[in-house]
């Protein structure tokens, strides 16, 4: 492919007009673990598989939806130690913005600022694009939101969506399942069911996380005996 | 240097509304240079900032106000909440904490639902929130004075008009460095009334 040649270089465009390293990158995302979001009319839900490399490996050490805020969460597919640097400096920019406003961030900037460190990262000398996307689910002034952020640094807003593994199936599963004035009750339902959809082998309570925001505005990631109570509804 | 140029600036909350008012006298120590030189300015239509102190200082950080929240309109696509306005003054200020702004602002606005806000500042940032009235400039302890004894709550803006001008044209006339009669603004959750006060023209 006449593109190979411009995949050295980062910040050289190939003639077709892309940056192929960012191509990579999302190849990197579309082969990591399946997570996915869903907005509720009432909050939002974020979940991901959990699959361990072995069965020695601790699951409670192991965190793979993280709270950026108390009323921020987010999940991501791809690279775990690109996410933990993100998840640092997204920490970073809300303090900042509550220290010099004392007012918590509204989700859109937040994204927009995370969006930024990544598109950074696009165009500098030296460094690679991140490896991860990430579905940031907030709950602010303006109602439930759910972002999708991409190594490039573009952001989406979405009402349901997918990433990782078995994204296009999961994506029509969505597209069936998602209606406007869903409960958050039953989008965790239409989460469980999606995340089952492509699993291989079986779920359980301690091989998917799940995150929810609530119009209580706190962003909680489940206990494994409340997505027991859940997968239970689903059976 | 707080008391070279002369300066006083007052605000008070009254029923759904809120008054701030100010001198229009610019002087060079003891030299009258104007007599209508303005310290309050509007950030929003329901947002106001009244400078006192050095006249330089309160122009430049009144443009540097305006730079800030015209970037927040642009980013966030609304206006700025009256306390938010007022955390960002006082960061702002801080930040020059060995070198710092000689102003004290005094800020007035309309917060969420129409409730009204105001509160003063050192020239450093600390924040004073108050929830009948607020003072500051070379004339102020004549105007704390004034203000608490002629203050009451849930006045109705015509009356609140009355009460804070009487209230700026008793205490600047016992400072020589303020006066040259008064500019007061009104605001309620429909209209804003401007009013220029003519006193005692020394």
């Amino acid at each position: 492919m006449g593109d190979s040649q411009y995949s050295f270089s980062l910040t050289t465009f190939s003639p077709s007009g892309k940056l192929v390293q960012i191509e990579h990158a999302l190849t990197a995302v579309g082969s990591g673990q399946t997570s996915l979001g869903i907005k509720a009319a009432n909050g939002v839900v974020i979940a991901t598989e959990k699959k361990l490399p072995s069965i020695l490996v601790d699951e409670t050490s192991v965190q793979k939806i993280q709270s950026l805020t108390p009323n921020i969460g987010v999940v991501y597919s791809g690279m775990g130690p690109d996410f933990r640097v993100l998840v640092r400096k997204s920490r970073k920019q809300a303090q900042q913005y509550y220290q010099l406003y004392k007012e918590t961030i509204p989700v859109t900037q937040l994204v927009r600022e995370t969006a930024a460190v990544m598109q950074e990262f696009t165009q500098s000398g030296g460094v690679r694009p991140f490896g991860v996307s990430l579905l940031i689910a907030g709950y602010d002034d303006n109602g439930p939101q759910l972002y999708q952020v991409d190594p490039s640094g573009s952001y989406f807003s979405w009402k349901a969506s997918a990433m990782g593994k078995n994204v296009s199936n999961a994506k029509t599963f969505l597209e069936k399942r998602y209606t406007e004035d869903m409960e958050l009750d039953d989008a965790i339902h239409t989460a469980i069911l999606t995340l089952k959809e492509g699993y291989e082998g079986q779920i359980s309570a301690n091989n998917i996380e799940i995150g929810v925001i609530r119009a209580d505005r706190e962003f909680k990631v489940l206990t494994p005996a409340e997505i027991k109570d859940f997968l239970e509804e689903v059976e | 240097i707080f008391e070279y140029n002369g300066s006083a600036v007052v605000a008070m909350v009254g029923k759904n509304c809120f008054a701030i008012a100010s001198d229009r006298r610019l002087g060079v120590q003891l030299q009258t240079v104007a007599t209508d030189f303005q310290r309050v300015f509007e950030i929003h239509p329901k947002l106001y900032i009244g400078l006192s102190g050095l006249a330089s200082d309160a122009q430049t950080l009144y443009q540097r106000l305006v730079f800030k929240h015209k970037l927040y309109q642009l980013r966030e696509e609304r206006d700025m909440k009256p306390e938010t306005f007022a955390s960002l003054v006082s960061a702002m200020l801080y930040e020059k904490r060995f070198g710092p702004y000689f102003c004290q602002p005094i800020i007035a606005g309309l917060g969420q639902d129409d409730v009204p806000f105001i509160c003063t500042m050192d020239c450093i940032g600390a924040k004073e929130l108050a929830k009948d009235f607020v003072v500051s400039g070379t004339a102020s302890e004549s105007l704390y004075g004034a203000c608490e004894s002629m203050y009451k709550p849930n006045m109705e803006p015509d009356e609140l008009f009355e009460t804070i001008s009487q209230a700026l044209l008793s205490s600047v006339d016992r400072d020589c460095l303020s006066g040259w009669g008064g500019y007061v603004l009104v605001v309620t959750p429909t209209e804003v009334t401007e009013r220029v006060l003519k006193g005692r023209m020394d």
